[in-house]
């Protein structure tokens, strides 16, 4: 990949773009964002960019392109499919080598010398909200709404969000969003400590790109001095989770929760 | 608080003008993915919109199997 293709790229699932020390990521897969194999790849790629010595940005912000949200989690689809068309033993095999690998790239995200800001609207669901939730701040507009159902199809997050969500909230939110599986409001997200900011439908890009040129002004060593002192990453916990994660995937309640998902003819798959 | 009626009149009202569906042909008993023609995601986005306008919070769990505007309305005004 050349320095240019680092700096602007098109992928199938996202692009983003390097201008005046600032880095957009624009997620764009439909239906909704959903983060299968593409999406992990694109992210790879993205990563690779991010960590390119000759970039130096101030901010990243992400968001979504899409009108019905910012990300509606894993592609279940995929994750089910795939683990249907292989031995139990590869299925499993499989699936800690995406969560490895999505956890990679979440890492990095989480610590990159910049200020990261996901600029969310409708569905920030599971896979959705752990992406939101490595970045440093959260901006929303009045469309976002917020869950973790993974547990409706007898799992855990696995992206990260358990340890990221208990670093940034009370431990009773923590279980109210977990163990009821419940979504909530961008209202609800402030009140919480989830969200920062709470904009007008259609206005959180470019609250965030205003946050950014704000934190333009800032010395940039500091604000990547100050970001390692405040955001520790929970590396510990991290692994845990895709320990836990991968022994409850092995488990035939979790493919018959998938199974019923994929299969759904419900008018309301997406309530937990 | 407003009487039930008065809930039920806004949650018309507002679903209407969302969704672009003119007033007059959504009726209380309607089922309002049928009506509205939405699915999931956009009935969590009615959601949002309804909670927005009643400042409540209504956990999507208790909408599981509810689609018609008054059992809806129902539910938003116990939390009123």
């Amino acid at each position: 990949m050349s320095s240019q293709q680092m700096l602007n790229h098109k992928g199938e699932t996202m692009s983003w773009e390097f201008r005046d020390g600032l880095i957009e990521l624009v997620l764009h897969r439909t239906p909704c964002n959903e983060i299968g194999s593409r999406s992990l790849a694109d992210l790879e790629l993205f990563c690779r960019a991010l960590e390119s010595p000759t970039q130096r940005a101030h901010a990243l912000i992400v968001y979504s392109d899409l009108k019905c949200g910012f990300c509606a989690g894993a592609d279940l689809r995929e994750l089910y499919e795939g683990s249907q068309s292989m031995a139990a033993e590869d299925a499993a095999k499989g699936v800690r080598d995406f969560l490895q690998r999505i956890h990679r790239v979440l890492n990095l995200i989480d610590a990159a010398p910049m200020t990261t800001i996901a600029a969310v609207n409708g569905v920030t669901f599971g896979g959705g909200l752990e992406l939101a939730l490595a970045c440093d701040l959260i901006i929303a507009d009045k469309t976002a709404r917020f869950a973790f159902p993974e547990l409706r199809l007898g799992l855990i997050p696995g992206f990260g969000g358990i340890p990221r969500l208990k670093r940034d909230v009370g431990n009773s939110v923590v279980r109210d969003l977990l163990l009821t599986g419940r979504s909530f409001n961008t209202t609800k997200a402030q009140q919480i400590g989830l969200v920062s900011q709470v904009v007008a439908e259609g206005e959180a890009l470019r609250a965030a790109r205003s946050t950014a040129a704000q934190l333009a002004k800032f010395d940039h060593q500091t604000a990547v001095t100050a970001k390692r002192f405040i955001k520790p990453i929970p590396h510990e916990e991290l692994t845990q989770e895709i320990e836990i994660f991968c022994e409850l995937f092995s488990r035939p309640a979790v493919q018959a929760g998938l199974k019923k998902f994929v299969e759904s003819k419900d008018a309301q798959p997406y309530l937990p | 608080m407003p009487t039930a009626e008065k809930t039920l009149h806004e949650i018309l009202t507002l679903a209407a003008a969302h969704f672009k569906v003119p007033r007059e042909k959504l009726s209380p008993d309607d089922d309002f993915f049928k009506t509205l023609g939405i699915d999931s995601l956009q009935a969590l986005d009615l959601l949002t919109k309804l909670e927005n306008h009643f400042r409540i919070e209504l956990p999507d769990y208790e909408l599981q199997g509810v689609s018609d505007f008054r059992t809806l309305a129902s539910k938003i005004q116990v939390r009123l």
